[in-house]
């Protein structure tokens, strides 16, 4: 054709494209979702990536992990606190395989992560060349979502994936494997765009408005309701339509210990903790109370207890954002499914303001005979040895409220979630699901990044902080706020309390010895201490929390105490021990 | 003992409420979705009785179909936790009165043996049968059916030496089902996904696995 100058140019235009490397792709993609800190170990594969980040430390903090689990709980860690997706940079094979129990706990417990892992040269898959490992088919049953990268031109949209499907709809992990060959292949960037659709997936599902106009209807002629919830309203970000829900209904509410902190723990209608370890009130209701309104939980088997026996009396309403969460342990009602943040506005305007005096009294009775028989002696014991719970209350006063609290697993996590308080949601991390071992120390630092003006205090036992010691080099290196707070027991505490209560006190390789963790933490030049006396203890917590910088406190606590009231396992919640 | 038998006795409650499900499950064409799928059986130690992977009738959509023998209530949820995979777009679950299926049949014999000793027009009549190939040395039968008839026609030649047999697994049609199209067009009432750029590149697999 002769006659393109009289034509506008505009089919001949080329999109603005830029030559850049995929590892630069990566990057980039990183800087368009928002992303400013990652958590990390470099390695052979993932070279070329970390040579481009060389040139983006401006914008992009990038934090030396001691161990890819380390960097994967500081990424759960953050994206905790923030409420944002935690990024986390790995290399092939072991560094791959170190994810993993990472991205079970995130994909348990919800967490947005996205794990950037390098892999061998296309040309060597399948070839068992160094470090190389099936990463995706390793990873497929703990990840939301993962991918191979072949070619560097797949880079943007699949990183802008990655990042959609990790934050949207029920958030979990996704890990992109990008070859070495990727990485370092030229390719015409035409500029990142976000992924607002997948045609395959869809993130929430249509809210029905029958089932929430039923719901109401339920809500309406409930006589003694009872709403229980977990993390699904802060993963949803609607702590305030919940409270407003809640307030106008007048309707009891207790929590999961995923869901803790999503009310202030001195709501006037907060009644407590649900589950194995939970409160006594909020677990002996549950068979009594004619409607249960469930808001983003998945009626987990420590919640529940025996599951035949678990509400059979009440009409179920179920708010989740996950249609397959409806129905899978307990038998619904009313399903309502959909976003929490939409769903519990439609279902506030429906119901009628109500209050519940003489229900939610039976509630404060049962807290009366727990905290005569279980709360008192904890928090005030009047023997010699100090206990966990008397720490946590000392510590509660001393913070008001206002700290993030990361725990690990076990007995000090358990009486932690059971007695801090809190005032603000995104306060508690927890690894809830997967019960992982050396999940608080890594997970403090990304938390504290996640959230950096607020006070980071990591409780831990002894066993489960030997399990990432390592991290205290992480901390040391890079001057990381935290509070280390170990409550020592010498013991594995959980297992020895179960096997003193059903095992006839067989007490089988519980009994373990930690070193001296005041000149461990002297070692990576973090300041410590470590007493065992009542009195010292408000001082040294104090000393603790006003220490600039990370400090390890190590508390002496009773060597056989146990964690009371208790569900114990096959029983219904009705059955709860309180001793 | 007790206790024994209240278990047996609820497991053979459970195990007579199983029946056969065919799961048909729509999927984007990906690598490792395969594999996606097939964990969530083996995690819950369901055992996949057959499982074959086909283009479906909608252009690039791909159609899986397992066939399991469970219970309602398993399946149910089974099907509802494949659903939730990012790369499945739907996935449904029939009784067998609900489909119509098919499954094919190859049988290998000696040509010898059959030709002396059968009447072959007659077994092709009788058992609806083919002959795909016939050389000197041997003869290959097919046959497509419900399971119980491809098995008659083995018990039939199972005498004159069956050399190989192999069976496919099993394709369905949903009876009630208008097909995908429509509901592929719900989907993708959104502006089209980046999962169109994607999938070019899938069709270049080979030359991304040579470079």
């Amino acid at each position: 054709m002769q006659s393109t100058l009289s034509q506008p140019q505009k089919a001949a235009l080329p999109t603005k494209t830029e030559t850049i490397s995929g590892s630069k792709a990566v990057l980039e993609a990183l800087i368009a979702e928002g992303v400013k800190t990652i958590f990390g170990y470099p390695g052979g594969a993932i070279m070329p990536i970390y040579d481009a980040l060389y040139d983006y430390s401006e914008q992009l903090e990038h934090i030396l992990v001691r161990h890819e689990q380390g960097g994967i709980h500081a990424a759960q860690g953050y994206a905790r606190t923030s409420g944002d997706v935690g990024v986390v940079f790995a290399t092939s094979g072991p560094g791959a395989t170190n994810l993993v129990t990472g991205l079970a706990d995130a994909m348990i417990d919800s967490t947005p992560v996205v794990a950037i892992t390098g892999q061998v040269f296309a040309h060597l898959l399948g070839t068992d060349a160094f470090q190389e490992t099936d990463v995706i088919n390793i990873t497929t049953p703990v990840t939301k979502w993962n991918y191979q990268v072949t070619d560097a031109a797949e880079i943007p949209a699949v990183m802008a994936k990655a990042f959609y499907i990790a934050r949207t709809g029920r958030p979990g992990p996704v890990l992109i494997d990008i070859t070495k060959n990727a990485q370092l292949q030229l390719f015409e960037y035409e500029g990142y765009k976000k992924c607002d659709h997948i045609r395959s997936y869809r993130p929430k599902p249509n809210v029905r408005k029958e089932y929430v106009e039923q719901a109401a209807a339920l809500i309406n002629e409930a006589k003694q309701p009872f709403v229980i919830f977990g993390q699904g309203v802060i993963l949803g970000k609607a702590e305030k339509e919940f409270i407003s829900f809640i307030e106008k209904a007048g309707i009891p509410s207790a929590w999961t210990i995923m869901g803790m902190s999503a009310i202030p723990t001195d709501h006037p209608l907060g009644v407590g903790m649900l589950g194995m370890h939970g409160n006594y009130g909020p677990n002996v209701l549950t068979n009594e109370c004619d409607v249960l309104i469930a808001v983003g939980m998945r009626f987990d088997d420590r919640v529940t207890g025996r599951l035949d026996k678990y509400a059979k009396q009440a009409k179920v309403i179920h708010l989740d954002i996950d249609p397959a969460e409806i129905d899978k342990n307990v038998k619904t009602t009313v399903p309502v499914w959909g976003d929490c943040k939409e769903t519990l506005p439609m279902l506030t305007e429906l119901i009628e303001p109500k209050v519940y005096p003489q229900w939610l009294q039976r509630f404060r009775d049962y807290a009366q005979q727990e905290q005569e028989q279980c709360i008192e002696p904890e928090l005030h014991p009047t023997g010699e040895v100090l206990t966990m719970g008397e720490v946590i209350n000392t510590l509660n006063e001393l913070t008001g409220g206002d700290a993030i609290i990361v725990t690990d697993v076990g007995q000090h996590q358990m009486v932690a979630c059971r007695y801090a308080n809190y005032n603000q949601t995104k306060s508690n991390v927890t690894s809830g699901g997967l019960g992982t071992m050396g999940f608080a120390l890594p997970a403090a630092i990304g938390a504290k990044y996640g959230d950096p003006k607020r006070t980071v205090v990591a409780v831990i036992g002894d066993g489960g902080f030997q399990m990432t010691l390592q991290e205290l080099g992480t901390i040391m290196q890079f001057d990381v706020d935290v509070k280390i707070l170990i409550l020592n027991n010498e013991f594995l505490g959980m297992v020895r309390q179960w096997q003193q209560l059903f095992h006839d006190r067989r007490y089988s390789f519980v009994n373990i010895t930690s070193p001296d963790f005041v000149q461990v933490a002297k070692g990576y030049h973090i300041d410590g201490n470590s007493v065992r006396e009542r009195k010292d203890l408000r001082e040294a917590l104090s000393t603790m929390l006003n220490h600039k910088g990370a400090y390890l406190l190590e508390v002496m606590v009773g060597k056989e105490n146990n964690v009371f009231p208790m569900v114990p396992q096959g029983c219904s919640v009705a059955e709860i021990r309180l001793k | 003992m007790g206790k024994g038998r209240e278990i047996n006795g609820l497991l053979k409650h459970l195990n007579m409420n199983k029946q056969e499900y065919t799961i048909t499950v729509y999927t984007e064409n990906q690598i490792g979705l395969l594999n996606r799928i097939a964990i969530m059986f083996s995690r819950r130690k369901i055992n996949v009785e057959s499982l074959n992977t086909s283009p479906s009738e909608v252009e690039g959509i791909h159609r899986f179909t397992i066939v399991i023998h469970e219970t309602e209530d398993v399946v149910k949820k089974l099907v509802r936790q494949i659903e939730k995979q990012v790369e499945v777009l739907k996935a449904y679950y029939n009784t067998n009165e609900e489909l119509i299926w098919q499954e094919l049949a190859l049988y290998k014999v000696s040509t010898d043996e059959i030709a002396e000793k059968v009447k072959v027009e007659r077994l092709l009549r009788e058992y609806g049968a083919r002959a795909v190939v016939i050389r000197k040395d041997y003869t290959v039968f097919e046959t497509t059916g419900h399971r119980e008839e491809t098995d008659k026609l083995i018990n039939v030649l199972e005498p004159y030496g069956l050399i190989e047999f192999v069976r496919s697994a099993r394709v369905a049609i949903i009876k009630a089902s208008s097909g995908f199209h429509e509901k592929l067009r719900e989907f993708e009432a959104q502006e089209p996904s980046e999962e169109v750029v994607e999938n070019e590149y899938l069709d270049k697999q080979d030359e991304v696995f040579t470079m």
